[in-house]
């Protein structure tokens, strides 16, 4: 018997409003000091009503149209109803039968291409089911002293927007499934609709998976579907789905059991990272009644062709489309474009402006995803308070194209910028010529000097020369250093090329 | 003191014995609450009255006219106002045990409006438990009782707004309307009491009994006064999404303008069985004044009517089963003190003891009728039957300009006549229910008395939005009558 693994997601994305989805109070995330920006509105006081903000559902659609989605011309608002004290209403106003967005699709990339030999990438399409805008809930916090003293609501986050996106059964890995949510994250931040942070419960995700089972008759059986609750990190995410699939294959070769059958039904679980395993949290068997209805209290929104194209206009370009379009415009190897673009927006422009100014795009990614990165890693810097900007970097990578300086020269001088930078000179490039200058850095053009260098190292190298002559050729290494250490500034590709003609006479 | 017959005063001589400066508004103030002090004990139409702050608002208002400086609408008059209006600072219980020591920390648009046009805050009004019941029977405070015949219900759920202004104790309430709630207990009175279309008045600070239904309107004991008072709380506000943009005519200065050539629609369906017969003797001769005023008469059809009780009982219960939820004795109101050790029970307890049976039976049938299963053949069904509801007064309205009727089936019933019969209870909002469902404002005036000298009401309805062409043909039977001149206390 084999397997493939079942994965869809749900995934709740917190939408970066000022203000909260049907009130005018702030969306800060503030811990410390709870229920302080509530209003009779989302405290859900009597004789309070909720109005929409405009500007939520603006960015709910600019969400959906970076997944590919349609977006509907009608849509309403419904009320989800349970009681909980996480929900001063008694229900969450949500979208039901009509979400403001469905059927899109993200592809993501899902083999390494130099994993296959460099061949096309593999790529899994996932298709969005919907997408629909909802508020979020407050937030519980029980007493653990073990004194059974009362539970406590904090309601600042509630009627913070969020977006519910739901996708298809498309995930046949965890892998893919982390894959997924990151090509997700980083749409969402290009478009700056959330800012994704997890910590904070921007971004939360729920997980379907199941089994389905080829017997060996060539039958498929799906095992019964789990759903892995309020996965607040991405290698948690991994880490639920790798373990409930271990877990539902050995339960169903124990047991059988399948989807819909006794003991089938489907299940809710919540993960503890700290055992790695995932717990139970309510069966599903009798699944909640939620009694949805259309909220009196909200007007259904229209959304014009006109409107909608014009939210699309503003969206900027989504990482799938640059990653691709930077490799062939500045002819970089897919590794390295994933590398820019995946390091957020800021590092793309940044690339873009010093490819497009240096006019060397190989080099300006070498630097970008090796120096710079480094630099600002040590330095703990982001890419835009990073002092050495892009006109600075650009002008330093002119040299080198120029053959003015050498790589090597160049990290100095990009050394010597970020020290002047620390000790407040400001940078520039002219700064850059004043170093070379200063440093003796140039390369020299002159191919005299380098003839004299090269004529008297060969006169005291007899032994090396007979190496190299015998098959040797790593012993050219020595000597190249050799004349480099008496000239300084000598370009090593002249100084080999001289050497070997030399050599070979 | 001078002397101040607030029994004999129409609202025209108040307000203009006001302006005039004849009176001030302490003096007409206190003459209110001495009435209240006197006659409330008996009548029970006040949950809280707080004296010195109604004076201290007067005596605000006083100044502001003697040192000549502009004033609101309302200057001066004081105005009841039902418990389920969020006012800042006082409690507003909706009639409730659940809400019992509930002080909202921001006042409703209406009231806001009110304080904006100068009006005089004079107390919060008795009301059927969140605006559940036709009779005031259903108050966690007790019932109130009809001012014309202490034995009988005042009607409801608006009961405490329109016995006040029967009694004379306020010249002005505020009521809410979501299936009958301001014109049948206006019509039991012997008042004039006003719904205006849905979305005429924010419902910002109503607090909610079915969404869709819920509207605020005016009590007045003349036309004038509730066309003063419905002006002065009408207007768009952007915290209520459903409240309509749409300017808001000057109805105090048009109301007393006749209409020529009005067209008055006579709805079959609402003179049919179970009318009492000296209600519709009552009614007819109210239209006939019409006829002879000009106007011309004829027969409407309302086909669908027959269906709006039932229509109504599962869009407004399905709602409020919503709308209620959120008293669950975690954020505010009644939390029970006994109860197991699982948040469900504290929940279980806490809306068993906060809610009376009415509020019980109506969260039961709204959750069925929302239920998985059920949705498709009740609360869908019910909104389909609404849709045809409308457009039976669409069709009409084409034909006519106002549809004249009655407002209830019988005069005031015995308190306790109908309480173990909740049919026989809902039926008395039969020809006021389906103007909720269709959004049309309605407005009942008195029309004539009983043997037993119990009011009749004459309830006009018209299109939407056209408050102005409804308070203008009221106001033509009500210039022929002089039914508002009857006083239930002397
Ligand atoms: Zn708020």
């Amino acid at each position: 018997m084999s397997y493939e693994i079942i994965i869809g997601l749900e995934i709740h994305v917190q939408l970066q409003t000022k203000t909260k989805i049907f009130c005018g109070c702030s969306t800060t995330f503030n811990p410390d000091h709870p229920n302080v920006q509530t209003c009779p509105v989302c405290l859900g006081l009597p004789g309070a009503l909720p109005v929409l903000n405009e500007h939520a559902y603006y960015l709910g659609v600019k969400t959906a149209l970076g997944l590919g989605c349609q977006i509907a011309p009608y849509t309403k608002w419904d009320r989800k109803q349970y009681f909980y004290p996480d929900l001063p209403k008694g229900y969450q106003i949500s979208q039901f039968d009509l979400p403001f967005s469905h059927h899109g699709q993200v592809d993501v990339v899902t083999g390494d291409s130099s994993a296959n030999g460099g061949n096309e990438p593999t790529v899994r399409r996932v298709r969005i089911l919907r997408a629909h805008l909802e508020e979020d809930a407050g937030k519980n916090m029980h007493d653990e002293s073990g004194r059974g003293r009362d539970s406590k609501v904090d309601l600042n986050r509630a009627g913070t927007p969020l977006v519910e996106i739901v996708t298809e059964p498309d995930l046949r890995s965890a892998d893919e499934a982390r894959r997924f949510l990151e090509e997700l994250r980083l749409m969402l931040t290009y478009l700056e609709v959330s800012d994704c942070n997890m910590q904070e419960g921007s971004l939360r995700c729920d997980a379907n998976v199941n089994l389905h089972v080829t017997q060996p008759d060539g039958t498929k059986v799906p095992t019964p579907i789990v759903e892995i609750k309020n996965l607040n990190s991405f290698r948690f995410t991994e880490q639920a789905i790798e373990y409930e699939v271990a877990r539902q294959w050995e339960s169903f070769q124990q047991t059988g059991i399948r989807m819909g059958a006794k003991g089938g039904h489907k299940r809710t679980v919540g993960f503890d990272p700290n055992r790695g395993s995932t717990y139970s949290l309510r069966e599903k068997e009798e699944a909640a009644d939620y009694r949805y209805f259309p909220d009196p209290d909200l007007v259904p929104v229209m959304t014009s062709v006109e409107k909608i194209n014009s939210i699309r206009a503003e969206m900027c370009e989504l990482p799938a489309t640059r990653r691709q379009r930077i490799l062939d415009e500045f002819q970089l190897s897919p590794y390295d474009a994933a590398v820019i673009i995946d390091q957020g927006r800021a590092v793309a422009d940044y690339f873009e402006e010093v490819a497009k100014t240096c006019g060397d795009g190989k080099q300006a990614a070498n630097w970008l995803t090796q120096d710079m990165q480094a630099a600002m890693k040590e330095r703990d810097e982001t890419i835009s308070n990073f002092p050495i900007r892009p006109h600075v970097l650009s002008a330093l990578l002119d040299r080198i194209n120029k053959k003015q300086i050498t790589i090597k020269s160049a990290r100095e001088v990009f050394t010597t910028l970020l020290e002047d930078a620390d000790s407040g000179h400001p940078l520039s490039a002219n700064r850059i010529d004043e170093l070379v200058k200063s440093r003796g850095l140039a390369i020299v053009q002159d191919t005299g000097p380098i003839e004299t260098a090269i004529a008297e190292v060969l006169s005291r190298n007899a032994k090396a020369i007979a190496d190299f002559k015998s098959g040797n050729e790593k012993a050219i290494g020595a000597l190249i250093g050799q004349v480099m250490k008496s000239v300084k500034g000598a370009d090593p590709q002249t100084v080999r090329e001289k050497l070997l003609a030399k050599l070979g006479e | 003191m001078r002397d101040i017959s607030l029994t004999t005063l129409t609202f025209a001589e108040l307000l203009g014995r006001l302006n005039s400066q004849e009176v001030t508004s302490v003096e007409v103030t206190t003459r209110c609450l001495e009435i209240i002090r006197r006659n409330d004990p008996s009548i029970h139409a006040f949950l809280n009255v707080d004296a010195d702050d109604a004076i201290k608002q007067a005596e605000a208002v006083d100044r502001k006219r003697a040192a000549g400086e502009p004033v609101g609408l309302l200057a001066g008059v004081p105005v009841a106002i039902k418990d389920v209006l969020c006012t800042k600072g006082q409690p507003t219980t909706c009639g409730s045990r659940m809400l019992k020591n509930y002080v909202p920390p921001y006042d409703a648009h209406a009231i806001t409006k009110l304080r904006q046009a100068d009006a005089i805050l004079i107390g919060k009004t008795n009301m059927d438990e969140f605006a559940m019941g036709s009779s005031g029977e259903n108050s966690a405070y007790g019932p109130t009782r009809n001012p014309w015949d202490l034995e009988r219900i005042p009607g409801g759920s608006s009961s405490g707004s329109a016995a006040a202004v029967a009694a004379r104790m306020s010249p002005l309430s505020l009521g809410s309307d979501t299936g009958g709630s301001i014109r049948q207990p206006a019509g039991l009175c012997g008042i004039v009491g006003m719904k205006p279309t849905y979305g005429r008045v924010s419902r910002y600070g109503l607090v909610a009994y079915a969404s869709s239904l819920d509207q605020i309107g005016p009590f007045a004991t003349d036309v004038q006064g509730a066309a003063t008072l419905l002006e002065a709380i009408s207007g768009h506000d952007p915290r209520d999404s459903t409240s309509v943009r749409q300017p808001v005519p000057a109805y105090s200065r048009s109301f007393d303008q006749p209409l020529a050539g009005l067209r008055i629609g006579v709805p079959v369906e609402h003179f049919a069985e179970g009318l009492d017969s000296e209600i519709e003797r009552a009614v007819r001769d109210a239209i006939a004044v019409y006829r002879s005023l000009g106007a011309e008469i004829k027969d409407v059809h309302l086909p669908h009517s027959k269906y709006a009780i039932a229509t109504y009982y599962l869009v407004a219960t399905s709602e409020a089963s919503s709308n209620l939820a959120r008293y669950d004795g975690v954020h505010y109101g009644h939390r029970a003190e006994e109860f197991g050790n699982s948040l469900v029970e504290m929940y279980e307890a806490s809306r068993a003891e906060g809610f009376g049976d009415e509020v019980k039976r109506r969260i039961m049938l709204g959750v069925f009728s929302l239920s998985a299963g059920y949705a498709d053949k009740y609360y869908s069904k019910a909104l389909q039957v609404r849709r045809l509801i409308r457009s039976d007064f669409d069709a009409a309205f084409e034909k006519v300009d106002v549809i004249a009727g009655p407002v209830t089936p019988t005069a005031a019933f015995k308190i306790g006549e109908k309480t173990s019969d909740p049919l026989a209870m809902y039926l008395s909002d039969i020809y006021t229910i389906s103007a909720n469902l269709a959004g049309i404002p309605g407005i009942s005036i008195p029309c004539g008395f009983t043997s037993s000298n119990l009011p009749i009401g004459l309830q006009l309805l018209a299109a939407p939005f056209e408050e102005d062409r409804l308070l203008r043909a009221a106001r033509m039977y009500e210039r022929e009558s002089d039914w508002s001149a009857h006083c239930a206390i002397e």
